[in-house]
């Protein structure tokens, strides 16, 4: 059974979600993982779904480009199957004055210590820009990366933060 | 209130504060004095008495506003008023009080809550709080050091306050990647 990745990017409006979900389900197609946002007012979904074969899925989902605001794209992806957690989650904020680079420096110091980043956002709110990720840090590096991020923060002006992911489990 | 949510603050009220305070400008992030610890402050000097009724005056004037602290009005000083009176989600409230070089001395029950901050006006973020908080403190003017036990709302407006007097602020806590939204806009 194939597994497919489908993005569907552009102008937002009521009921694209709906569209895309309805269009999929004709094909019998079982939406697994998926997310949608607006990022700065776009239309922003990325989903993963089984089932169809690439052009079936790029067929259904065509309507929806039909007037140019939608863009939709589709392509075959080898199930990963469980990603296996290669380290404790850390939640990592960054705040301060808007400027080039800031996502960048972070997010290096996060990938040269090994961390691998499994959630990220990013806002610009007038002036101010916050970078919010969550990563997994290997064994043994969290005292290193804190001191890296907050000399590289320095740098840049900005403020971080490193804490530990709330590990509750209810 | 009665008497038992009064308790910690003694006799204390905004009227040791003088005449009221003026209204100042609220500073926005990215702002340095947002990011710096405050320092500590003599809470029977003149000086620390007006920044607490300025911050009593600046709080009043803006709505929904259940708590402000000296550095979101540029001064970078262990001080912070705060007010939740009549809010839904209060359960223990003292009133409207200033507290100087505030300190946590306990907290539990930990729970996840949306916040705002009139310093990041166009987000709010999801961040857990101690529900249960027990925080010392000096009264401004007196000079008295009390302890107030509280929870629920207010227990949340001091954990954010005392945060603001250590250059922290809500996005410091936030609980994950998702966890900041933009402040709704209804035109």
């Amino acid at each position: 059974m194939s597994e497919l990745a489908i993005t569907v990017i552009g102008r937002d409006r009521p009921g694209i979600v709906a569209d895309v979900a309805e269009g999929l389900a004709r094909l019998g197609a079982n939406l697994t993982d998926s997310t949608m946002t607006r990022l700065r007012g776009h239309f922003a979904m990325t989903l993963i779904c089984v089932g169809p074969a690439v052009a079936e899925a790029e067929a259904a989902l065509a309507p929806l480009a039909a007037d140019g605001q939608l863009l939709a794209t589709v392509r075959a992806v080898v199930p990963d199957g469980e990603q296996t957690s290669n380290g404790a989650p850390y939640v990592l904020a960054v705040h301060g004055a808007d400027r080039m680079g800031i996502v960048a420096a972070m997010t290096r110091v996060l990938a040269e210590a090994g961390g691998n980043v499994t959630d990220l956002s990013t806002r610009l709110a007038g002036a101010l820009y916050v970078v919010l990720a969550e990563v997994e840090l290997p064994p043994g590096v969290v005292e290193q990366v804190t001191a890296r991020l907050a000399a590289t923060a320095a740098d840049l002006g900005v403020e971080v933060t490193l804490r530990p992911a709330d590990p509750d489990l209810l | 209130m009665n008497r038992e949510e009064r308790a910690g603050l003694g006799d204390w009220t905004l009227d040791v504060l003088g005449p009221p305070g003026q209204v100042r400008p609220v500073v926005s992030a990215p702002a340095a004095v947002l990011s710096r610890e405050g320092g500590a402050v003599d809470p029977t000097a003149e000086q620390t008495v007006r920044l607490a009724a300025d911050l009593v005056a600046t709080m009043r004037v803006a709505p929904g506003c259940v708590g402000l602290a000296a550095p979101q009005i540029g001064v970078g000083a262990r001080v912070f008023a705060v007010d939740v009176t009549g809010h839904p989600k209060a359960g223990i409230v003292h009133g409207a009080f200033v507290l100087c070089n505030a300190v946590v001395v306990e907290a539990s029950r930990w729970k996840a809550g949306r916040e705002g901050c009139m310093s990041v006006p166009d987000l709010t973020g999801d961040v857990k709080r101690a529900g249960h908080l027990v925080v010392e403190g000096a009264l401004p003017g007196t000079g008295a050091t009390v302890r107030l036990v509280t929870n629920a709302f207010e227990a949340r407006a001091l954990q954010h306050e005392i945060d603001h007097c250590a250059g922290l602020l809500f996005l410091d806590r936030v609980a994950g990647a998702h966890a900041v939204y933009q402040r709704k806009v209804y035109l």
